[in-house]
């Protein structure tokens, strides 16, 4: 372009007046032509943060060349709430409250990964309840069942495929409904709690689940049915979104992403919590690298955690679901009245009416919280999506000094500029739902 | 009492982080474990008050959070000092030590002295922290990733961390590295002072820390040298001030309801 | 069996205002505008078992320019504000907002530095809808309240005078700092 017009584009020359600029632009003409002359088709493309196939707030900048993506880019942070700064204002307790808000289609594992967080810091990582660790398990699995139906369920509307969509949601709904029985919540539990869980199962849940795992695992069937041989899917699915070992190592990608590549790492195997280690369950893999690899991986996942489900059921034993410490166990008792769930009443004329310090304690502890030993921790889940880590630093004060997660959304959704540039635009929903990157999770 | 273990089990290789601990620990280690097992008493049983003398980051006065007006609970006395668990010696237990001799042997192998480059080495609740010294990260990032009796493959990004008491240190930045192949964890500490937050990046070596760099920078104002692109990640690009450092403000408006206020959540009373 | 059966000679007298209202709140098309937890509850409300179509809502349109309601299903943080204006902006009048949560109406337990404090301060909220989140129930709900608010809206000069009311009303109405009630 500079060449096309003599003088500089913008110059000073200095007069006895003070210093004169001139601006001078080029030919809008000379430009036009130097446009139209080059056969250059690229655009970018905005698609977001509002759009119904970017699966959240996600914001995807894609510079395209026809139909080729040169280049995606991701922008995020369009539904950052503060949580981690949030949480250092609250007691240790009250942070579950938070966590389980992060990333809203696990809450069971942000809550147990932070919970763990708290009792390596208190030290009293040995002295949970096995009932305790049982239902954590029994919850932790449920939850991935429900979050991979939400990521094939949302996968699929994002591909046109209805009918997945209403599957999958028609099973959230079953998860859903015994996380109801359990926490009294939908979503959003902030039911396990530094030592233990906030309650105890109430009765009639054992029948429940039972009957779910008989109820979901005819319903899996469908999924095989429906999609995994379906040459329409498969021709959407397949060979898109390819991430190989090195990628995903390099880009830090865990969970499915990781396991498609054919490794079967999983958290539950090397750094197993929660007694993980005394379950019987496989490790599915796929070395196809693929969007399709990482479908068939989440249903044989769900598969495995029905079985998880099973043997969780088998060795519930009666017993506390809170640690014995009375400086620590929150002490409500929960019951559930005419207006919902809250404190005991029995519970509260017990300790108003005949000891004033359960009164004490109870007040001190509700309000102030327990202290928590100075020092820094890492404790990471294996979630539906990835290795969720949570680095935890306390002061010795009774609220978090700072407390970070290490989602895996937020780092397997970089892996979008890998699995989408050279490949086609409509391809760039499949590979991000292959990532199932939740918004939550990812700005926090 | 740190110190005789430091000189029994003291040997040249790792000469250096001791020094480091005892100088660390010797000034507040008199005065300080008397007062601070009676205060701590009920969490006497807690593991943290083993670990007695450690690194001064702040010193807490009073209690129910009582500090403006006069002293009416009567507890404005109480003074408690905070301290992040102290350095360890020799054995670390478990892999720690394997982790901590191939580490230094691989430097020493560069020519670095590992002295100079792994200021402290802290155990702690089963876990091992490497303070490193900010300008060797690189280098250090690089050994842990490539060296195969190490094997870092996973780096599991940036937590940033601001002690404004901690005059000198002000910004930490703490790496977790997961090493697939052998099945360990460790973790790296780097602290940059206030007045000059920078912090080699180690996106040339993990591109997955890229936008864990980001955010940290968005969030603390750690400028990570070598970063392709650093710019904020989270907040609108134009924002003021880095959000979640301790000197800002969590914000929020009050919330009244029918008349009453209720302040915003860090102009509430905490207990210190 | 139903109405027109109950019609002595086939016709029945109403008021235009009648009939739009009728035909507006029949045919609503939400815009998907997701952003946290409750839209996992929307989506939910449209699925299976809520079926929103009972409702003829189940569409839900991916551009604002085809939609007149606008869910704003979750927390709006600061950067997100703008694009929430925009959307909104670009909807075809009329149009009405749902504020979905207590995020979204009103920042919820996120009082921070992040979060936009009630989505009112960016754009008109006609119902506010509590929860944390919502049940898809509690989402019906609002809809039907929207849908009776919808049935009895003003056309024309009725309408003008109607929202001169609403603002004069507005301008009367007591602040909450002076509001009596149980903490006073």
């Amino acid at each position: 372009m500079s060449t096309s017009h003599p003088t500089a584009p913008a110059g000073a020359r200095e007069t006895t007046e003070g210093t004169v600029y001139t601006l001078s632009g080029g030919d809008w003409d000379a430009t036009a032509e130097a446009i139209a002359r080059s056969d250059d088709e690229r655009i970018i493309v905005n698609m977001g943060p509002q759009h119904p196939s970017t699966h959240g707030v996600l914001r995807l900048i894609l510079e395209i060349d026809g139909e080729t993506v040169t280049e995606a880019r991701c922008g995020i942070g369009y539904l950052h709430t503060g949580i981690e700064k949030n949480l250092e204002y609250r007691t240790w307790t009250q942070g579950t409250t938070f966590v389980t808000r992060m990333d809203y289609l696990t809450p069971f594992f942000n809550e147990t990964a932070y919970c763990l967080g708290v009792e390596k810091l208190l030290g009293i990582t040995d002295d949970i309840p096995d009932r305790a660790n049982v239902i954590r398990v029994l919850l932790m699995e449920l939850n991935r069942i429900s979050s991979h139906l939400v990521a094939i369920a949302t996968g699929g509307m994002e591909l046109g495929a209805t009918t997945v969509m209403i599957y999958g949601f028609r099973d959230r709904e079953l998860c859903l409904d015994a996380f109801e029985l359990i926490t009294g919540l939908r979503m959003n539990h902030a039911y396990v709690r530094p030592g233990g869980l906030s309650q105890d199962l109430p009765p009639g849940a054992v029948d429940h689940l039972r009957d779910f795992v008989k109820k979901m695992r005819k319903n899996l069937v469908e999924y095989d049915q429906l999609c995994s041989g379906n040459p329409v899917f498969k021709a959407r699915l397949e060979n898109i979104g390819y991430l190989d070992l090195a990628g995903c190592l390099a880009l830090g990608a865990t969970g499915p992403i990781l396991r498609s590549a054919g490794h079967p790492h999983d958290l539950r195997k090397t750094d197993p919590y929660c007694g993980y280690e005394t379950y019987d369950f496989e490790v599915p893999t796929t070395d196809t690298c693929d969007s399709y690899g990482r479908f068939l991986l989440r249903v044989e996942e769900m598969r495995q955690s029905l079985l998880i489900i099973e043997q969780c059921l088998d060795r519930l034993e009666p017993g506390p679901v809170m640690v014995g410490d009375k400086k620590i166990a929150w002490p409500a008792q929960l019951a559930l009245g005419p207006d919902g769930l809250g404190n005991s009443l029995d519970h509260i004329r017990n300790i108003m009416g005949t000891s004033m310090e359960a009164l004490i304690h109870h007040f001190k502890l509700v309000t102030e919280g327990f202290r928590v030993p100075a020092g820094q921790t890492y404790t990471a889940v294996e979630s539906p999506k990835g290795e969720l880590g949570v680095h935890i630093v306390s002061d010795g004060g009774t609220r978090p000094y700072r407390v970070h997660f290490r989602d895996p959304s937020f780092t397997n959704l970089q892996a979008t500029a890998a699995m989408c540039e050279g490949g086609m635009v409509a391809d760039v929903i499949v590979a991000v739902a292959s990532i199932d990157p939740v918004m939550g999770g990812v700005d926090r | 009492m740190s110190d005789a273990k430091d000189k029994g089990n003291g040997s040249p290789a790792n000469s250096g982080p001791d020094k480091a601990a005892s100088e660390k620990a010797a000034s507040p280690a008199p005065a300080g474990a008397p007062e601070d097992s009676q205060l701590n008493d009920s969490a006497g049983a807690l593991p943290a008050s083993v670990h007695a003398p450690g690194e001064v980051i702040a010193e807490r006065r009073g209690m129910f959070g009582a500090n403006n007006g006069g002293d009416t609970s009567g507890y404005g006395g109480v003074r408690r000092t905070v301290r992040m668990p102290a350095a360890t010696s020799r054995p670390y237990g478990g892999y720690f030590d394997e982790v901590a001799d191939e580490l230094e042997g691989a430097l020493e192998e560069q020519g670095v002295d590992p002295a100079a480059v792994i200021e402290r080495t802290v155990v702690d609740r089963d876990e091992v922290t490497f303070h490193i010294a900010r300008e060797h990260l690189l280098r250090v990032a690089r050994t842990m990733r490539d060296d195969p009796a190490l094997r870092f493959e996973l780096c599991t990004g940036v937590s940033g961390v601001h002690l404004p008491t901690d005059t000198g240190r002000e910004l930490h930045a703490v790496y977790h590295m997961r090493s697939i192949t052998h099945g360990r964890l460790v973790r790296l500490e780097v602290t940059a002072p206030d007045a000059d937050p920078h912090i080699p990046s180690i996106v040339s070596v993990y591109p997955t820390n890229d936008w864990h760099e980001r955010e940290v920078y968005d969030f603390f104002g750690l400028v990570f040298d070598g970063h392709p692109a650093l710019t904020r990640i989270m907040m609108p690009d134009d924002w003021q001030g880095f959000p979640q450092r301790k000197d800002y403000p969590l914000g929020g408006i009050p919330v009244e309801y029918k008349g009453a206020q209720i302040p915003a959540p860090d102009q509430r009373r905490s207990y210190s | 069996m139903g109405l027109e059966e109950k019609i002595p000679s086939g016709f029945m007298l109403t008021t235009v205002e009648k009939m739009a209202g009728l035909a507006r709140k029949s045919s609503m098309f939400p815009a998907t505008f997701g952003l946290a937890c409750c839209a996992i509850e929307m989506m939910t409300t449209g699925a299976g078992r809520y079926d929103l179509a009972r409702f003829g809502m189940e569409v839900f349109r991916g551009s604002p320019r085809q939609a007149d309601l606008m869910i704003v299903a979750g927390r709006v943080s600061q950067k997100m504000a703008p694009v929430v204006r925009q959307v909104y902006d670009q909807m075809p009048n009329p149009k009405w907002v749902i504020s979905m949560g207590v995020c979204a109406s009103s920042g919820g337990m996120f009082n921070n530095y992040a979060i936009v404090q009630g989505v009112d301060h960016v754009i008109p909220v006609d119902i506010y809808l509590p929860g944390c989140p919502p049940r898809p129930e509690m989402l019906m709900d609002a809809i039907i309240k929207l849908h009776e608010k919808i049935k009895d809206e003003k056309l024309g000069v009725n309408r003008e005078a109607a929202a001169r009311e609403a603002e004069e009303a507005a301008m009367k109405a007591l602040p909450t700092i002076e509001l009596k009630g149980l903490l006073r």
